[in-house]
């Protein structure tokens, strides 16, 4: 199955807001993009004279190459967490992993050179042009001149912000979300195997938040990293990890697909997070692609293209006061449909295994 | 109390004399009634009278500026790191900008002679204040979220200062170096008095002397430095921050 390809690639297409062609993406794609695991090895941070442990015995591992979200009310340590991947914040007990090398073993400011780090005030350095900045870390490392401009020209492309004016321009001539965009392409400017990203999307403004994601997503299928994502928000954490993890009081609750999360959260405070219409969000996990269809019975009901998640093809029955909707391929043509029935049973109370989101299963459709 | 008032001892080169027989030329009517102003007269003496002594007053300007430039930068990169220093050095500095600047001159000769050195060091008490907080409010105001992604990056604490802070702070910085420039020029008329040189030479002379044409053209003079020295700050801070006047459209 290639749900997970086919449902960015067709949320990329759905935005719509600038496009890149398969081609331009050829173009730019990275010839063996590096990711590498991570682990969290019984991490804690504790701060002096506070009883409680900002983040207490915390273990759990990052497969290389995947997205892990870490979510959870404020003051549950999700931000401390993050940030003592690259030691911005030193931790009390434990070790952190980056393939195997634990970070305390290199000197911090090497060790942050290697990582890359997205933050929600993006933090780009507004004397100096959108090339120096994404160059920044290239010029530490002794990248020559047209190394880094070919590299900062490739990575404005990946990001969508391809034109050579601006290589040139300054960050204050920027939107917000322009900025972001500018941000993650400075934060993969030497192709870092892990990423951080602390509620990289939480400023903008939601319909410019969801082209972000959409098209962040169709970024991290074209370079695969190993990404830990902190958020507030539960929709963008079923939007963007492969997993979850809920933390609490410094305490990880529940790490799981997103899928297993909403249908089994591990108890009444995961239940209370992920909402009450979890049921509903499950929905959006899948599109009409990931799911068996009912033969077309050449009826006429309203159509959906197989890209259309679960939840707005329920939609669209309900407004159209359909019980089917007739799900059409890539040339507009019928090639199934789908039932209330079908749907209402895909919510049954048991997760329904790890197929449609395990990580394996996510190589890009030939 | 020595009486220090100059004109004297002036290592002049030129052979006209002033007052009396104000010089000679075409300009002899106008300087013999002593008007209020010869430009012939200034014309035929700017070479002899008038461009040594700028020259002088470029001179006194640019190392008091300089010198008080590196001292109020060190204070104020300290004082940053180590807020404590903020509040004594500003008293000190405070005092200095505060204590009548004859006074000062006249103090500091009992110390250190009368010399340009003197002079110097008085200047440069004077420039320390305005320096000194324009500097330290500068790397105050660079934006916190920037000196995060430089940490997050990995830039160490001499490379965030060189690449990061200072750059941001430049634009105070320059507005800092614009008043206290153009201060100096204006105080630097004053060091004629302990025999530094300069512009007051001729303004010192003219008053003593009552000939009008020579104080005017030298304070004149004072005035167009201190309004080219200003917009010559002006460009260089455009041409060093370009990225402040570009914004989005």
């Amino acid at each position: 199955m290639t749900s997970y390809t086919e449902r960015t690639l067709n949320a990329g297409q759905r935005t719509g807001g600038y496009v890149v062609s398969g081609e331009e993406m050829q173009a730019v794609a990275r010839p063996a993009a590096s990711a590498a695991p991570i682990a969290f090895l019984d991490v804690s941070k504790r701060y002096p004279g506070r009883a409680q442990a900002a983040v207490a015995d915390l273990s759990f591992e990052v497969p290389s190459g995947e997205i892990c979200v870490l979510i959870g009310p404020s003051g549950c340590g999700k931000t401390t967490a993050l940030k003592m991947v690259n030691r911005l914040i030193p931790m009390t007990d434990g070790d952190i992993t980056i393939d195997g090398k634990s970070v305390n073993a290199i000197e911090a400011a090497q060790l942050r050179r290697g990582i890359g780090y997205v933050f929600q005030q993006i933090g780009l350095f507004p004397h100096m042009t959108v090339e120096d900045n994404i160059g920044t870390v290239p010029k530490l490392l002794g990248w020559s001149k047209g190394r880094i401009r070919e590299r900062a020209r490739e990575l404005l492309e990946l990001v969508g912000l391809g034109s050579e004016d601006n290589l040139r321009r300054y960050p204050g001539e920027f939107s917000g979300g322009q900025q972001q965009r500018i941000g993650v392409a400075r934060a993969m400017a030497v192709d870092p195997p892990l990423m951080l990203m602390d509620e990289p999307f939480g400023a903008i403004d939601p319909i410019t938040r969801d082209r972000l994601q959409d098209d962040f997503l169709r970024l991290h299928r074209e370079v695969r990293k190993t990404i830990i994502f902190v958020t507030h928000d539960i929709d963008e954490a079923i939007k963007m990890g492969d997993r979850i993890a809920i933390m609490r009081d410094g305490h990880l609750v529940q790490l799981d697909t997103p899928d297993n999360l909403l249908a089994a959260p591990a108890d009444e405070f995961v239940a209370d997070f992920v909402g009450a219409d979890r049921g509903l969000k499950r929905l959006r996990v899948w599109t009409l692609n990931d799911i068996e269809l009912d033969p077309w019975s050449g009826t006429k009901e309203p159509a959906a293209p197989a890209g259309t998640t679960l939840r707005d093809a329920l939609s669209l029955m309900l407004t159209e006061g359909a019980s089917r909707v007739t799900v059409t391929g890539q040339d507009g043509a019928a090639i199934g449909c789908v039932s209330l029935e079908k749907i209402a049973a895909m919510l049954g109370p048991e997760p329904r295994g790890p197929e449609a989101r395990a990580p394996e299963q996510q190589a890009p459709a030939p | 109390m020595s009486v220090l008032l100059p004109s004297g001892g002036s290592p002049s080169p030129s052979p006209s004399p002033v007052i009396p027989g104000f010089g000679g030329g075409g300009s002899q009517t106008c300087v013999a009634k002593n008007g209020q102003f010869c430009g012939s007269w200034f014309v035929d003496n700017f070479g002899s009278r008038f461009a040594p002594r700028l020259v002088e007053h470029i001179e006194l300007t640019a190392i008091a500026i300089g010198v008080g430039m590196v001292i109020a930068m060190a204070a104020a990169l300290y004082a940053h790191r180590h807020g404590w220093f903020e509040t004594p050095f500003s008293l000190f500095a405070a005092f200095f900008y505060t204590v009548p600047a004859l006074a000062f001159f006249e103090l500091m000769v009992q110390v250190t002679g009368i010399n340009r050195f003197t002079a110097e060091i008085a200047l440069v008490s004077y420039t320390l204040l305005i320096l000194f907080r324009n500097t330290l409010a500068g790397l105050r105001a660079v934006p916190p979220d920037a000196l995060e992604a430089a940490q997050a990056m990995g830039l160490t604490r001499s490379q965030t200062l060189l690449r990061v802070e200072l750059p941001l702070a430049l634009p105070p910085i320059m507005a800092g170096l614009r008043i206290a420039t153009v201060t100096t020029i204006s105080l630097a008329t004053v060091a004629a008095y302990i025999g530094a040189g300069g512009l007051g030479e001729p303004i010192f002379d003219g008053i003593q002397t009552g000939f009008k044409t020579e104080f005017i053209a030298a304070g004149a003079l004072a005035i167009v430095l201190a309004l080219a020295a200003d917009a010559l700050l002006v460009v260089a801070q455009r041409l060093l921050t370009p990225w402040a006047h570009r914004r989005r459209a």
